[in-house]
């Protein structure tokens, strides 16, 4: 391979921004001391965490008691599905999901299901936004959590979270965010949401792995998963990942420092990839809303052929893309997301999710354009599915 | 997850198309389970001397689809008949255990096509 392959799997995972890095690094080797120790070891780690906490508290508009820190994304869907329903289950055992929701949550309320607890799904239409007055018809008395994705992972699309947590509120429900894809994205105030729970992850926006966090706004009970010791002022058991929570909070102060520059830019390689596709493939869709969507991602269903082999295609020609959600490539099932907006189930096995970066450039993107003409082309070749070659113009 | 072998194949596959006026052709598998195969076969005196194929599916059925067309290409339809997933498998040097129900297509494919052959034969 000449080049070094092209990364555009950026709502998978981001790589860790130099400054993160320089922050954490003496974390891991100096001042490596566990917070919960008393001497002066542990008082240092327990400096750098309450400013991580501080930091990460300040640019969501949240007070820093309202900051739990978790292993990430997962364990903070966990957490605030889990806890919630635990917490509240006297009052009820109605819970409404979107259903696009990532699995970490779609997973939670399956086995909730099996505990007794009532499981009601809102609608999406057909670019993936939630139905807001079916939702009202869904929400009752006895509900109990009302949750939503801020920005879907797979097809990008942002959701109207002040709305849905007003609908929740009205039925006195928990009103719970997974804003994975979106804090340090897009501008996030939680007391303007209203939101009572929000899931974070460091790792999307040029974090590290394996630390995230879950807003939980002061006042409202969560049931701890992980039971322990006096962690996370006792809501959260297990030493405390200090490098990972400081890696963290600087990669989220330099995305919001960020942010507007970042959003025009990736935005603008995003419109320009999908206008060049749109315009020069045949039978392609656009997944997702046209406008309320995350700046990196373009997500698209070809006809005639199967996303993985696309997938592989592509990688063979050195570009890195995902197909549907890369948490569902180890299973045969088409993304849930996209049958959820109502595609049939052999165009959602031929979608594929390409999301930008700020260290991508046009002409990366260009040239993966060139490269998923010729790869399409010669895949549908190949399709018993595609019959009529000779009337098919690639541009 | 997929072998050098696997990707090879799959980024040179041969035997693609469709034989014109086949003398047999099976397609097996459908869109909601994301793999179809398609096998087109020309026989002569009960020999395959040349077999096609059209995949919709993912990298391992058109690897799978590229390697069982080839293996069949000079065997009498018996010695077909007796190809297995599992030896188109081996011939790829494995495949991952998720993956495995795409030789079986290929195995399908190929039996379909020759009935088809039988049953024109016989008609």
């Amino acid at each position: 391979m000449e080049r070094k392959p092209i990364y555009f799997d950026h709502a998978a995972t981001t790589p860790l921004c130099k400054e993160a890095l320089i922050k954490m690094t003496p974390y891991f080797t100096e001042i490596f001391g566990n917070p919960n120790s008393q001497h002066y070891y542990g008082r240092e780690s327990v400096k750098a965490v309450d400013e991580a906490r501080d930091t990460i508290a300040s640019l969501i508009n949240a007070k820093p008691n309202e900051v739990y820190f978790t292993s990430g994304g997962t364990e903070s869907d966990n957490w605030a599905l889990r806890g919630i329903a635990h917490a509240r289950k006297e009052k009820g055992k109605h819970i409404v999901i979107s259903p696009i929701e990532h699995a970490a949550m779609l997973s939670t309320a399956k086995a909730l299901k099996k505990e007794g607890f009532e499981i009601e799904y809102m609608k999406v239409d057909e670019f993936g936004l939630v139905d807001l007055e079916h939702l009202k018809s869904i929400v009752r008395d006895d509900t109990i959590f009302v949750g939503c994705m801020m920005a879907n992972n797979e097809v990008g699309t942002i959701e109207p979270i002040k709305e849905i947590v007003q609908i929740a509120h009205e039925k006195g429900a928990i009103a719970f965010t997974d804003a994975v894809q979106a804090a340090g994205v897009l501008k996030i105030d939680v007391k303007e949401l209203g939101v009572d729970l929000m899931s974070m992850s460091a790792h999307k926006i040029y974090g590290p792995k394996g630390v995230g966090a879950l807003y939980i706004r002061n006042g409202v009970k969560v049931e701890s998963i992980l039971t322990g010791g006096h962690q996370e002022r006792m809501k959260r058991g297990g030493t405390t990942n200090v490098a990972g929570i400081v890696g963290f909070a600087e990669a989220f102060k330099i995305a919001i420092k960020e942010i507007d520059d970042n959003f025009n830019y990736v935005s603008s390689l995003r419109d320009h990839f999908i206008e060049r596709i749109l315009s020069e493939v045949p039978f392609v869709k656009l997944n997702g809303h046209r406008t309320k969507r995350l700046p990196a991602n373009a997500d698209f269903s070809f006809d005639f052929i199967e996303g993985e082999s696309i997938l592989f295609s592509l990688d063979l020609a050195g570009i890195s893309v995902s197909s549907g959600s890369a948490c569902s490539s180890g299973s045969l099932e088409p993304s849930h997301v996209l049958l959820a907006l109502g595609l049939e189930e052999a165009l959602a096995h031929g979608s594929i999710r390409f999301s930008f970066g700020k260290h991508n450039t046009k002409e990366e993107v260009d040239y993966a354009v060139e490269v998923i003409k010729e790869s399409v082309k010669k895949l549908r070749e190949m399709s018993p599915l595609f019959k009529a070659e000779g009337d098919i113009k690639y541009v | 997850m997929y072998n050098e072998k696997v990707m090879e194949v799959f980024k040179n596959p041969k035997n693609v198309g469709e034989i014109e006026n086949p003398d047999g052709i099976g397609t097996v598998g459908n869109a909601s389970c994301g793999d179809i195969m398609q096998i087109s076969l020309k026989i002569e005196n009960d020999i395959i001397v040349d077999a096609k194929f059209k995949t919709f599916g993912c990298a391992a059925a058109i690897a799978t689809s590229s390697t069982a067309t080839d293996m069949i290409i000079g065997m009498t339809i018996e010695e077909a008949l007796k190809v297995t997933n599992r030896k188109v498998v081996e011939c790829l040097g494995g495949l991952p255990s998720q993956k495995l129900h795409c030789s079986v297509l290929a195995e399908e494919a190929i039996k379909k096509a020759i009935e088809d052959y039988l049953a024109k034969k016989n008609a």
